[in-house]
């Protein structure tokens, strides 16, 4: 590319002001008190014209879109990441070869590629607690546990989990004792982080499988942590 | 840039908002936004940083207002038009512009696997000097470029000890402008929080971030 670093940053600038005038400013007028911002009631329409544009220059193939959708709806989330922490629960070995070399641990088991986005898992202990944020956008580990919830996106996560998180874990109902040492990752690199839960106490007798059930998608970013009872609660 | 998407530490955003059985997506048009930015993403036109810089650029009160995939629009225009693969004109209109030649799509649905296993693939096989080893205390440089940057405004200035050297990554600085990949070391760097946040913070805890050499300086 040629694009110098100015025309880039003032080009991109127009481009996303200029996909903001028009009738999406109306969207101020609506009730925001609610996480999920309003959506102008056009957007949908916008989209569509965007989508069907490049599909007619060529530019986008509509299969692969909605085989992308799928991808993320039905096949890649929070169960990859529950299968990696149970394998780890109940093989030594394995768990080790999770810590020290995260995304070949869990190429082992079919998700992710060592190509792509690398991860790396910390693990929780009764002394340690580990949670996950990224504060300047979204980056979240993709290949185990699919795409972020809204929240994890938010700027009320994101402006806190760093400064307090105590605070924010109380929001979700955790409160850690004092003496227990809260470790924040910021995502600001290529790494993405997943959080190896404690396995809970009275869980000896269960199954890898049983054992997966009960990993929640809260607890691999270390906002909850995993107990017997939320069966299979992975949101 | 100093942007309001570096929003940590900040306050006033109010509390997390915890959705029950969220679903993947909220609205077809939020799962089409996800899937054509992926899809244009094969075209190779631009990278994750750039991608990533198309979202910052847009102003504060915008962002804010914003939800999550609404951003992801207006940085795909951004990126489509700065591209030059489509005109500010064909958005408008939602067709080609006259005698416009059709191209045939990078990514198809049998590809996807293959597109999905080097997705982001930042890291690079080439030797490179780090500038820093395990265990040495560092300083995260006080700069404020006007572009594209990870390093958060609450860590510059702050001292923090280098845990662990993930290896050569590309440069996000000078890769979002299309400046060059300047493959570097990067690595786990831990910031106490009283370091960070003063006497409220708790004594043990800390905040861990990835650094890149350029932004490190020997403390």
């Amino acid at each position: 590319m040629t694009t110098n670093r100015r025309d880039f940053l003032s080009a991109a600038a127009a481009a996303a002001g200029a996909a903001m005038t028009g009738d999406l400013s109306r969207a101020d007028q609506h009730d925001h008190d609610h996480e999920h911002q309003a959506v102008p009631s056009d957007l949908t329409l916008r989209v569509k014209a965007l989508e069907s544009l490049l599909v007619e220059k060529g530019l986008v193939d509509r299969p692969a879109l909605d085989a992308l959708i799928d991808t993320y709806e039905h096949k890649i989330g929070p169960r990859n990441g529950a299968r990696v922490v149970a394998r780890a629960w109940v093989d030594p070995a394995y768990k080790q070869r999770l810590l020290t070399n995260s995304s070949a641990a869990i190429a082992e088991l079919g998700y992710g590629s060592q190509q792509a986005e690398r991860v790396v898992v910390v693990e929780n202990t009764p002394k340690l607690h580990n949670l996950v944020v990224c504060t300047l956008c979204s980056c979240y580990p993709w290949a185990v546990l699919g795409l972020p919830p809204v929240w994890y996106k938010s700027a009320p996560y994101r402006s806190r989990a760093v400064i307090d998180p105590r605070g924010v874990l109380h929001e979700f109902g955790l409160e850690l004792p004092e003496d227990t040492e809260v470790r924040v990752w910021d995502s600001t690199a290529e790494l993405r982080y997943l959080v190896l839960p404690e396995r809970p106490a009275g869980s000896e007798g269960l199954s890898e499988e049983a054992l997966a059930a009960l990993v929640t998608r809260d607890a691999m970013v270390g906002v909850a942590k995993v107990t017997l009872s939320q069966a299979g609660g992975t949101a | 840039m100093n942007g309001i998407h570096d929003m940590g530490g900040m306050h006033g955003m109010g509390p997390v908002q915890y959705e029950k059985n969220e679903p993947v997506f909220h609205a077809d048009w939020e799962s089409r936004v996800f899937a054509l930015t992926l899809a244009m993403g094969a075209w190779g036109k631009w990278n994750i940083d750039a991608s990533r810089h198309s979202r910052e650029v847009i102003p504060p009160a915008e962002y804010l207002r914003m939800s999550y995939y609404e951003k992801w629009y207006a940085g795909l225009v951004g990126l489509l038009i700065n591209s030059s693969l489509v005109t500010r004109a064909e958005v408008e209109s939602g067709v080609p512009s006259p005698g416009s030649a059709k191209a045939t799509p990078p990514l198809t649905a049998d590809n996807i696997p293959a597109m999905l296993a080097t997705r982001i693939n930042a890291s690079r096989d080439v030797k490179v000097t780090p500038r820093f080893q395990a265990g040495q205390r560092v300083r995260a440089r006080n700069m404020h470029p006007v572009g594209h940057t990870r390093l958060p405004r609450y860590a510059r200035g702050k001292v923090g000890t280098i845990e662990r050297d993930h290896g050569v990554f590309v440069f996000p600085d000078t890769n979002a402008h299309f400046l060059g990949e300047k493959p570097q070391h990067v690595y786990s760097v831990r910031f106490a929080a009283r370091e960070l946040w003063g006497e409220q913070a708790a004594p043990r805890d800390s905040v861990y971030l990835a650094m890149w050499d350029d932004y490190l300086e020997p403390a």
